[in-house]
């Protein structure tokens, strides 16, 4: 696997007047040629988004449930988040961890990450997913580095969601026990991007945009990209997404790849979405994708309420989030004290607990897997060797 | 009978245990499916936990359990998990997997052979998932592989047999068990494995997503048993031109004694 060196090697997004132009000029015959092709192209994954396509969601549903049967069988994994800050050096306009909101701040000691771990696994959770504001001086790669040797004998796997690190810091992780990163370009809409991003590291699109890359080359298991649903047009988002999907499956074959669709929840500040992302959207959106790529990994998290999540079972996500709090420490503070968050990034839509969830997942007649990795994968250097029996 | 290291088997019919609604519709197909040897992928169970739901399903005592390596992306990775199923779960049969491209699955031949070769000097008995090759199967063979299993098609495709042609070249070289695997999508394309002369198939998707998995796997037994009992008759070749049920050359090859020199 080799890093993208240089600017012919590196994916670069359409500017989105010309991916608004693909997406509005498809047709309705152009979108059932599209659900007739067995690989698709670029502009086939503009018809299923196209405007032309809404009239034709239960199709898009019915082939990407079909696609996501074949695929991914009966079976729904389950990850929770755990949030282990929410300090952040970035003023960005939609978030509640922007350094301009006054939220109560804080940073989970090593043993306070560890019980909020254990809290998790007793509830049955194996794949965690370490999240944190974008604060590199406090929450730097050695932090992240103890947390991850301190959690993964505990864990089936553990991926992390934090400010984009380089190839070094990502393959010190690796070595560590971190298998997956997450890291959600937030709009591929450069204009729109510029915009939201006040001050702070990222405001540096391009950095944000190779870092899949980075954490591919330097040997992570899965990759998660993702926009936020709410900032630009959804269609070029998509489109968008499709192309550096496709761009990163090129060069890093070994990877495994997810997308999120997260769309803009209620939040600290007074940020209003600057377009509206409807459930029929974000169907579409999801469906799309899911034709495009059948093998992808689709994230629907607890952003989403309780009935259009359970709606969408089977149709083409293959992950779901459960039980989720958002901010740092507050599964603890549930054992104490009640449902009270201090610091949330957001508000859940889903409050159900893992339990509820599987249950609503075995109601619809699909498996929830809680273990769909091991450890034993990883070449971790410090690890008890595995006990060969006597001949 | 099917016989692999000496294990003999009455069913020619493997099955794997991913993707069904739940793993009490999984036991239930299994029992209708006849099988005894039945695939597990190690990244799904918690072999140190005897309550695993996946587990507690499988009645080890009637049901030959082969652990997969399903995950690993190289050799030293399925090494390392093979020992981990050892020790954790007592059997020293495994379905070794090296998948490196997590999008196809295809397996990758150059690290299959390596594992292989160490697996079996550990004293592991390697039944090694690969590409249809000739070659590689001859190679595995000869690197102490217990059997071979060739794909017909990509895993979950449900394409049936596309690689027939080096399937065929494989069965009719190799002296361990060939067992057809990934792709079998319908009881005809697992008919159609037995026939040509395959040992056994393996069918995992086919049954797990079907509209209603026991049935499905009641069917697959018994095309299993058919196409297994067609091959052991003798099928005729397949010809373009038509031919007489009685033909006349019988009675004249028959009748050619008196011929001289």
């Amino acid at each position: 696997m080799t890093a993208p060196s240089s600017p012919q090697t590196r994916f670069t997004v359409p500017d989105f007047a010309t991916l608004k132009g693909l997406v509005s000029q498809a047709t309705v015959d152009d979108v059932q040629a599209a659900l007739r092709r067995e690989h698709l192209r670029i502009e086939d994954l503009a018809a299923l988004l196209s405007p032309a396509a809404e009239t034709m969601l239960p199709l898009l549903a019915a082939e990407s449930r079909r696609i996501t049967t074949l695929r991914f069988g009966r079976t729904t994994q389950i990850y929770a988040p755990l949030y282990l800050s929410n300090l952040c050096t970035n003023r960005c306009a939609y978030c509640g961890f922007s350094a301009d909101n006054r939220i109560a701040r804080r940073k989970l000691s090593l043993e306070e990450a560890e019980a909020e771990a254990e809290i998790l696994r007793k509830r049955g959770f194996q794949h965690i997913l370490l999240v944190s504001g974008e604060a590199p001086a406090a929450l730097g790669v050695d932090y992240l580095e103890a947390i991850a040797l301190r959690l993964r004998d505990r864990f089936a796997a553990l991926s992390i969601e934090v400010q984009p690190l380089n190839t070094e810091e990502y393959a010190r992780l690796f070595a560590a026990g971190i298998t997956a990163v997450a890291v959600y370009q937030e709009t591929y809409d450069r204009r729109v991007y510029d915009k939201v991003h006040l001050s702070g590291r990222k405001c540096d699109y391009d950095y944000r945009l190779e870092t899949p890359a980075r954490a591919a080359a330097a040997g992570m298991r899965e990759v998660g990209i993702g926009a936020l649903l709410g900032l630009a047009d959804w269609r070029c988002e998509g489109l968008a997404l499709g192309l550096h999907l496709a761009w990163l499956r090129k060069h890093f074959w070994k990877t495994n790849f997810t997308v999120s669709f997260p769309r803009l929840r209620p939040a600290a500040g007074s940020f209003e979405p600057l377009v509206h992302v409807t459930e029929a959207h974000l169907s579409q959106l999801i469906f799309a994708l899911r034709i495009f790529d059948p093998d992808v990994g689709l994230i629907l998290s607890t952003r989403e309420e309780e009935r259009y999540r359970d709606g969408m079972l089977g149709l083409g996500p293959t992950r779901y989030s459960a039980g989720s709090c958002t901010a740092p420490g507050g599964y603890s503070q549930d054992e104490e004290k009640g449902d009270h968050h201090d610091g949330e990034q957001f508000s859940v839509g889903d409050h159900r607990s893992i339990g509820e969830v599987c249950a609503a997942i075995r109601r619809k007649g699909f498996d929830p897997v809680c273990k769909d990795w091991d450890r034993e994968f990883q070449h971790l250097e410090d690890q008890e060797p595995v006990p060969v029996p006597a001949e | 009978m099917l016989t692999i290291a000496e294990t003999p088997f009455s069913s020619r019919l493997f099955v794997g245990t991913g993707k069904f609604a739940s793993s009490e519709l999984m036991a239930r197909a299994i029992e209708a499916s006849g099988a005894q040897m039945v695939t597990v992928a190690l990244r799904r169970v918690d072999l140190n936990n005897p309550q695993d739901d996946i587990m507690t399903h499988l009645d080890r005592d009637t049901i030959h359990f082969l652990p997969n390596t399903s995950g690993a992306r190289n050799a030293e990775e399925a090494v390392r998990l093979a020992r981990l199923a050892r020790a954790a779960s007592g059997t020293n049969w495994l379905k070794l997997e090296v998948t490196p491209d997590p999008r196809t699955l295809l397996p990758d031949p150059v690290d299959t052979l390596k594992a292989t070769e160490q697996l079996v000097k550990e004293g592991f008995i390697v039944l090694p998932y690969m590409n249809a090759d000739p070659i590689l199967a001859l190679r595995l063979q000869d690197a102490g592989a217990a059997a071979v299993m060739p794909l017909g098609a990509p895993i979950g495709t449900n394409l049936g047999v596309q690689t027939a042609l080096q399937v065929e070249i494989i069965i009719e070289q190799a002296r361990v068990p060939v067992v057809v695997d990934a792709g079998i999508g319908a009881p005809s394309h697992a008919a159609q494995a037995m026939e040509m002369g395959a040992d056994a198939v393996l069918v995992n998707t086919a049954i797990a997503v079907a509209g209603d998995p026991v049935r499905m796997a009641r069917a697959f037994k018994a095309a299993v048993e058919a196409g297994r009992e067609a091959y052991e008759a003798g099928l005729g070749r397949p010809s373009r031109q038509a031919s007489a049920s009685s033909p006349q050359e019988g009675m004249l090859t028959e009748n050619l004694d008196f011929l001289q020199g």
